[in-house]
């Protein structure tokens, strides 16, 4: 397939082994800015492990060998001068929500600090403007120096995107955010995203097919670390896609 | 099945109410209490030597307790007198022997648990610290005196002896960290990696602060096994006998050999003719109870820390 | 809804850490990195410098390994035939070992079972306290003991001529290793699923039933685990049983025979056995024997407590 070289994300031919088991077999693809990219596919299809490749913590994974390129702003990221920097420009929420164990206030101050700001002033601000994105300002504003893991389960969720944005990513990878989340806050975080989709571009992992087919401009769909179709939503959730696994998947028939 | 064992909701066709005393479940709640006795017996035995050790030695050595015995130096052969030239070089030997192994053996865990990858190497390292750390303490003696003693040529000194201690506690300490650092969660780790925080960044920000009570109740057992601990420095410098001042603070060089107050004990019972009866009894005491106190001290403070656990 | 923009982040808003704040990471990583390469190396240097010192006897051409492994002549300081044979010390070690292992082991794996199955939160946090001081009591506490009061019963319940033997020994040996395999064996059986003791009740098993029928066959590896470690201490014990066990090198007919271990053998002739003599390489040549000893067992413990995880 064709890739945009003038795209926030270009990644070309990526393969991706754990030892001996292929995770993610020769995938091409591009992510626009502002967009939102959803990324659909049963369990076991490579969707996580492809998040980790983008922001290189799959470098922490002993046994694991990457091969291909991603480009962010046509930068290779195997190459990039200052790994922690492009961790930073890239946000990522996890699955499971994960309050790190000290208060909410240096939840979300914790990378901005580890970024090398040190000012008190810009700090708050920060913490301010973040909890706020992330729909959490008012239920914690006046116990900020609580310990974040002591937060519900969606609470914490919602803290977790509140750290994503701490430093300020230009994109954002959301990895089935409201697996652990009730329907309720599932809505109102995806809200925010739709607002944040003015200035960062999402990438959003989920395997809520209709939560894909909401929010996103676009959708992947990847089966077994294979890419089986990519195109608008128009397409991938009509009632021809170009593949015809595309639309068993999506209407039920398996997965 | 017996049929009279089976509970019944209603009266049975033989008309007795239900739920009654039977032969066989008269015998099933004996063969509980039975169990329970022997059991508790069987704890009650072992716990038992705990209580009447302490008390008896208490008892015998009630008559030489006093701050003075501690304060004092052994006296007209070590027949009367204190223990304080024991004590002090005890408190010497544990604190030099912690101030070296406790940095590198954290140190150390920090970086086989958190930057070594896994490889043959530190599969086989893995395997050398959990195996040493059940080293009999002479072998222990034998490495000090061929290492620290001869080796190095510190001769017989404080020095060789807490560097003994040091080495014979690493393999613990290190043991004991890894069990502290392992525990905290890996997701916490990788939250952190996520946000662009560099490996020390994660390992101060959440791994250190979230283990620290583990790694210090390690450290402090540590302290306790070196204050008790005889054959390591018996061979490497500890003596029978040296003349210090009563109460002196540095009575020791590190080039000095000096006295134990595990050595002390071991050399009044079997070496010192004559020797006042209550005087073994209440070096064992001290002995016993710096320790049980070092001990009750690290369990308070994980107890203490696992009430207000962080997750 | 919230409408905080967020001000487009270009490459010239990136913020860069302070140069000392890369430094001292940087200086802290070399000292972690460090840290762990010689903490290796000290692991490493024990198995060297023991080795050293024992080579120049190992390899000489005098030495006859069978002798030194199967002779129960053990004369290191005769005038006119010197002798070093270990069958001796090794019978006396393995004598004193199992004998504490008998008395050990019912008890240990007893209290074991009372604390997993039998007592309440309360009595089970108390009761793992004071098998945690237990197991904290110096070897010389003990082996005072041993000297003191238990061979005074020795003398007035038994036959024994002397209050030091093996009888002693054990007794002190077995109250050493309780501990062990209390806590170790209490995790074995804690490790076993509820679902065990629920489905066994259900079909109402009494708990004397549960015991031996489910919680036993279930735990055992964890229980044989926790037996070896409770050998490996009572090998590797040194003061308390050179204290308890009097000092006749023979191999013991009898359990109220004095004997002499390996580990006490080397406390008491260490001292008196020039550096560099072959008497003194000798020591550390048994020290080698014993080094394998316990290595064998703990490493034996860690297999049988990694094959019960991985299933």
């Amino acid at each position: 397939m064709a890739i945009d070289p003038r795209a926030k994300i270009e990644v070309e031919g990526l393969r991706l082994a754990y030892g001996h088991r292929e995770a993610i077999r020769g995938v091409s693809f591009d992510v626009q800015a502002n967009e939102i990219l959803g990324i659909i596919g049963p369990a076991q299809s490579g969707k996580t492990s492809l998040l980790r490749c983008l922001n290189r913590t799959i470098d922490f994974v002993a046994g694991a060998h990457v091969t291909g390129t991603i480009r962010v702003d046509g930068e290779d990221v195997r190459r990039v001068r200052d790994v922690f920097d492009l961790r930073r420009r890239i946000g990522m929420v996890a699955p499971l929500p994960v309050g790190l164990p000290m208060s909410i206030y240096d939840n979300v101050a914790f990378a901005p600090r580890c970024a090398g700001i040190t000012s008190r002033g810009e700090l708050d601000g920060r913490v301010e403007r973040c909890l706020r994105q992330a729909a959490l300002w008012d239920e914690v504003k006046d116990r900020l120096g609580s310990l974040g893991t002591k937060l519900s389960g969606g609470q914490q969720q919602r803290l977790t995107i509140a750290r994503a944005l701490s430093h300020e990513p230009e994109i954002l990878c959301l990895d089935e955010f409201s697996i652990a989340i009730d329907p309720v806050t599932t809505m109102r975080i995806e809200d925010v995203l739709r607002e944040l989709k003015r200035e960062v571009t999402i990438i959003l992992v989920t395997n809520l097919t209709q939560q894909a087919r909401r929010l996103a401009d676009r959708t992947m769909f990847l089966m077994a670390g294979e890419l089986v179709e990519i195109g608008p939503n128009a397409v991938v959730f009509s009632d021809a896609p170009a593949q015809r696994k595309t639309y068993e998947y999506i209407s039920g028939l398996f997965g | 099945m017996r049929t009279d064992a089976q509970p019944r909701v209603a009266a049975g066709p033989d008309g007795r109410p239900p739920f009654a005393e039977t032969a066989y479940g008269r015998r099933k709640l004996r063969q509980e209490s039975a169990a329970r006795a022997v059991f508790l017996a069987m704890t009650l035995l072992m716990v038992a030597p705990l209580v009447a050790i302490v008390a008896h030695l208490v008892v015998e050595a009630w008559p030489a307790l006093s701050l003075e015995f501690l304060l004092d130096v052994p006296r007209n052969r070590m027949t009367e007198g204190g223990i304080w030239s024991a004590l002090v070089g005890t408190i010497y030997l544990v604190a030099i022997s912690l101030a070296v192994a406790a940095p590198i053996g954290v140190l150390a865990a920090v970086y086989l648990n958190e930057y070594a990858k896994d490889t043959w190497f530190n599969r086989i390292i893995n395997l050398a610290v959990i195996n040493l750390a059940g080293v009999p303490s002479i072998v222990h003696a034998l490495f000090g005196l061929g290492a620290f003693v001869y080796a190095a040529r510190f001769g017989f000194s404080v020095m060789a002896a807490s560097l003994t201690l040091a080495i014979m506690t690493l393999p613990v300490i290190i043991a004991s960290t890894r069990e502290a650092l392992a525990a905290v969660p890996t997701a916490f780790r990788e939250a952190c990696w996520n946000v662009g925080a560099s490996r020390w960044q994660t390992i101060r920000g959440v791994v250190l602060p979230n283990s620290i009570s583990g790694i210090l109740t390690g450290i402090i057992l540590q302290v306790s096994r070196a204050a008790g601990e005889t054959a390591p420095v018996m061979f490497t410098g500890a003596v029978l006998y040296k003349a210090v001042e009563r109460g002196s603070l540095f009575p020791y060089y590190l080039d000095d050999q000096c006295m134990a107050l595990s050595m002390h004990l071991y050399v009044l019972t079997t070496q010192v003719p004559n020797v006042a009866h209550a005087i073994p009894y209440a070096t064992a005491v001290v002995l016993l109870g710096s320790v049980l106190l070092v001990n009750a001290a690290a369990i308070g403070l994980r107890v203490w820390l696992r009430n207000r656990k962080r997750w | 809804m919230i409408r905080e923009p967020i001000t487009a982040p270009g490459p010239g808003r990136r913020h860069r850490r302070s140069f000392w704040s890369l430094l001292g990471e940087q200086a802290v990583e070399a000292a972690i990195r460090l840290s762990g390469i010689s903490a290796i190396v000290f692991v490493l240097a024990i198995f060297f410098f023991i080795f050293r010192e024992a080579a120049p006897v190992l390899f000489s051409e005098q030495f006859d390994p069978i002798e030194f492994l199967f002779s129960v002549q053990w004369y290191p300081t005769s005038a006119v035939d010197v002798r070093y044979g270990t069958l001796a010390l090794t019978a006396g070690t393995a004598g004193v070992t199992l004998l504490a292992m008998a008395l050990a082991v019912p008890f240990g794996l007893g209290a074991a079972i009372f604390v997993s199955e039998f007592c309440g939160p309360r009595v089970k946090e108390t009761l793992k306290v004071v098998i945690e001081l237990l197991a904290a009591i110096p070897s010389v506490v003990w082996g005072f003991v041993a000297l003191t009061v238990l061979s005074r019963l020795m003398v007035e319940y038994t036959s024994a001529p002397v209050g030091v033997n093996m009888l002693n020994g054990g007794i002190i040996l077995a109250l050493m290793s309780v501990p062990i395999i209390v806590s170790i064996g209490e995790d074995a059986l804690r490790a076993v699923p509820d679902s065990y003791r629920e489905a066994a009740v259900a079909m109402g098993a009494t708990r004397w039933q549960l015991v031996f029928r489910v919680l036993l066959p279930a735990a055992r590896h964890g229980l044989l685990a926790a037996v070896l470690l409770g050998v490996g201490r009572a090998v590797g014990e040194t003061m308390a049983v050179l204290m308890a066990t009097g000092h006749a090198v023979h191999v013991p007919h009898g359990i109220l025979d004095s004997v002499r271990t390996l580990t006490a053998n080397i406390a008491a002739e260490l001292g008196e056995a020039p550096a560099g003599s072959e008497h003194y390489r000798i020591l550390f040549l048994t020290g080698i024997q014993l080094f394998a000893i316990t290595f064998a067992v703990n490493l034996a413990a860690d297999l049988v407590v990694r094959g019960t995880r991985r299933r």
